[in-house]
């Protein structure tokens, strides 16, 4: 029932996905950052301070929290939400950054840049950045500047320079670009923080190693709660590393169904959408092979999404991978499913989710009623609603 | 003998540099190219890199990004660039021509399909920013099946044993990136240049163009004598970006600087051995 699974190869591939695809002056830093992060994984050192640090500072274990009220609503499988949206700084950005900021400081970097969309990763960076005495600046597209206001007030708050990025959609993508424009200039001081399984390797690889905790807490809960595996993971996928972070302790688990949950926009079949797995193609984006939104001639196109976190025309190149062998399975909700999703479990459970993590909830409300009473769901609920305060009160006519 | 290996040995054997503009295809808008590219050719240029328009130029600087930008708004693409090179062809049939752009839209045509276009085009370089020589193997093949050179770039940070890879990976020339950063970057250090210098030549053969940071007759002049050619964008793009509503004029201006950067890698040619 189990089959090993080892991805990437040494040179960061997951089949055709992944690899290093970057201008030469980053080969480089990225080699140093990889063989710092060898080095540190079996750093029992290094392990025993990321683990304290994840404890005493993020608060994990996130607690697997048995939905009871909404799972009888629903009327089908048992679900359960991993509550990452009780981390510290409010979502799963903060397992990673922890992590990556203490391989800048054993590295020796002076510097944190980052790239942010919703703003969770930038206010996690930030956060670790002030806690070492780092100095941080977080690129952020202008779009996502405006309607992410908090956030930016926020990482302001915590010593970071917030800069809008203006160039192209103005939204992650471009933020993305401007961050490694930084670190090519800035090679010598600064660490690249980024946020998601994407980038060249060992980006990927090393992102999902630091989420995997999610996973990893979440089949020993669910063990001890259940005594035995859940049948199905659902996560949100925008670059995807809340999802990975889930599903990875579980890919050689063959009875457990991955699904991870794309944005779709006002929906795939108007093209305004941020589905690459479901609606895109193979090719190269931000240091890496991956599923792409781009048109015939490669340009990428633009994205959309309510949720500034999932609006990405890539995707990780491990989501890639798992796609094409069959082993997870993708599907997309669009902008006005979610909404129904964030109020479900609002006023269910009483619990207010992230635009991101609302598109999981209505996957979820699809998928849970298919189920019998006896099976179970992990859904990740990745991040908490407040930072989506001033859009929902928007789109309901009030002002705050 | 490529265009590219011709032309860089004759420039060698009369003790001259290599002038190489870097434009934008397309940019302000798609009849501009190819005029302007003869009448580079025209002031002097040796060597001619046509960038191909992306949406997400993550090496480059805010004023390439910016034609890139333009570029698109009309439509230019990798395919509509190899028809400014077939156009361009038509009436000179000597000077090298290098695309330079990033992998994405040579992923959509297709590796096999890109180098046969690009054959057709009688294009005889292809730089491609974010494909390293690890990852290029197939596509790097390909091109050099078809007699068009590679070319890969160093940086200030590259170790001899990247050197030696690229001198392996690559033909026609090495772009040496003079600094780190993106390009039209406004910290370029001459010393750091000439020490790093000695350390490529001492790894290669091949001829070494020099970018990224020049702007001025002046740095192109200083920049030139320490490799075997300077390439010259940003200060180029400026201009046309200087006059948007007037590209006559725009031309005018880039072809005023590559004239004058051209007579004074020409006049100092003798006396490099006193900078």
């Amino acid at each position: 029932m189990t089959e090993k699974y080892n991805m990437p190869d040494e040179r960061g591939h997951f089949g055709p996905y992944g690899g290093i695809f970057v201008a030469e002056t980053l080969i480089p830093p990225i080699q140093e950052l990889n063989a710092a992060y060898q080095q540190y994984l079996k750093d029992p050192d290094f392990i025993a301070e990321l683990d304290a640090d994840l404890k005493y500072y993020v608060g994990r274990p996130s607690p697997l929290y048995h939905a009871e009220r909404w799972s009888r609503e629903l009327g089908g499988a048992q679900i359960y939400l991993k509550r990452e949206d009780l981390n510290h700084t409010g979502s799963h950005k903060i397992n990673n950054t922890v992590g990556q900021a203490l391989l800048a400081k054993r590295m020796g970097k002076t510097r944190i840049i980052a790239e942010t969309g919703a703003g969770q990763h930038g206010v996690a960076t930030a956060t670790v950045a002030a806690r070492l005495g780092l100095e941080c600046v977080v690129y952020m597209g202008a779009v996502d500047v405006a309607r992410q206001s908090l956030n930016v007030y926020r990482m302001k708050l915590l010593g970071a320079t917030v800069v809008a990025v203006e160039s192209g959609s103005k939204t992650l993508k471009d933020a993305l670009n401007e961050a490694l424009r930084d670190w090519v200039t800035n090679v010598d001081n600064t660490f690249y923080i980024i946020g998601t399984v994407a980038g060249p390797h060992p980006y990927p690889a090393m992102v999902r190693d630091f989420q995997a905790i999610i996973g990893r807490e979440a089949k020993q809960q669910c063990l001890e709660a259940t005594g035995r595996l859940p049948d199905a993971l659902v996560a949100c996928v925008g670059g995807g590393s809340n999802a990975i972070g889930l599903f990875h302790p579980f890919i050689e688990d063959s009875s457990v169904k991955l699904y991870g949950v794309e944005a779709a926009g006002d929906g795939v079949a108007t093209g305004r959408h941020s589905a690459p797995l479901c609606a895109g193609r193979p090719g190269v984006l931000h240091g890496n092979r991956t599923y792409l939104m781009a048109d015939d001639d490669g340009e990428i196109i633009e994205t959309h999404s309510i949720s500034a976190g999932l609006d990405y025309p890539g995707v990780g190149p491990e989501h890639a991978w798992l796609k094409d062998t069959g082993r997870a399975q993708y599907a997309n909700i669009t902008d006005t499913e979610a909404l129904e999703g964030f109020y479900a479990l609002t006023r269910s459970e009483g619990i207010i989710p992230a635009l991101e993590s609302s598109h999981a909830m209505a996957y979820t409300m699809k998928l849970a009623p298919t189920m019998g009473k006896d099976e179970i769901i992990i859904v990740n609920l990745s991040g908490r609603g407040d930072k989506d305060m001033q859009t929902m009160a928007k789109r309901e006519g009030i002002e705050l | 003998m490529s265009r590219l290996a011709a032309t860089f040995a004759e420039l060698a054997q009369n003790g001259r540099k290599a002038l190489i503009p870097f434009v934008t295809a397309g940019d302000p808008n798609p009849h501009f190219t190819v005029p302007l590219m003869h009448a580079m050719v025209a002031a002097g240029v040796d060597v001619i890199e046509l960038g191909v328009p992306f949406s997400d130029p993550m090496a480059d600087g805010p004023v390439i990004q910016r034609a890139s930008e333009r570029a698109l708004a009309h439509k230019m693409s990798l395919r509509r660039t190899l028809e400014v090179a077939a156009e361009f062809r038509k009436t000179n049939q000597t000077t090298p021509l290098v695309l330079m752009g990033y992998l994405n839209p040579i992923e959509a045509m297709t590796y096999e399909g890109f180098a046969n276009a690009a054959q057709r085009a009688d294009i005889d370089g292809v730089l491609t920013v974010d494909l390293p020589p690890e990852e290029g193997a197939e596509c790097t093949a390909l091109l050099k099946a078809r007699g068009i050179d590679p070319i890969f770039l160093l940086a200030p940070n590259s170790s001899s044993e990247r050197v030696q890879k690229m001198d392996a990976a690559g033909s026609g020339y090495i772009y040496y990136v003079s600094l780190k950063g993106v390009t039209g970057a406004g910290h370029l250090n001459i010393a750091d240049v000439e020490h790093k210098l000695q350390q490529i030549r001492a790894n290669t053969q091949l001829p070494i163009a020099i970018g990224f940071g020049v702007k001025d007759a002046d740095t192109a002049n200083a920049i030139a004598h320490l490799g075997d050619g300077v390439v010259i964008g940003s200060a180029l793009i400026s201009k046309i970006e200087a006059h948007l509503d007037d590209p006559e004029l725009a031309q005018n201006e880039i072809i005023a600087l590559l004239t004058s950067i051209r007579q004074t890698l020409d006049s100092t040619q003798q006396t490099v051995g006193e900078l």
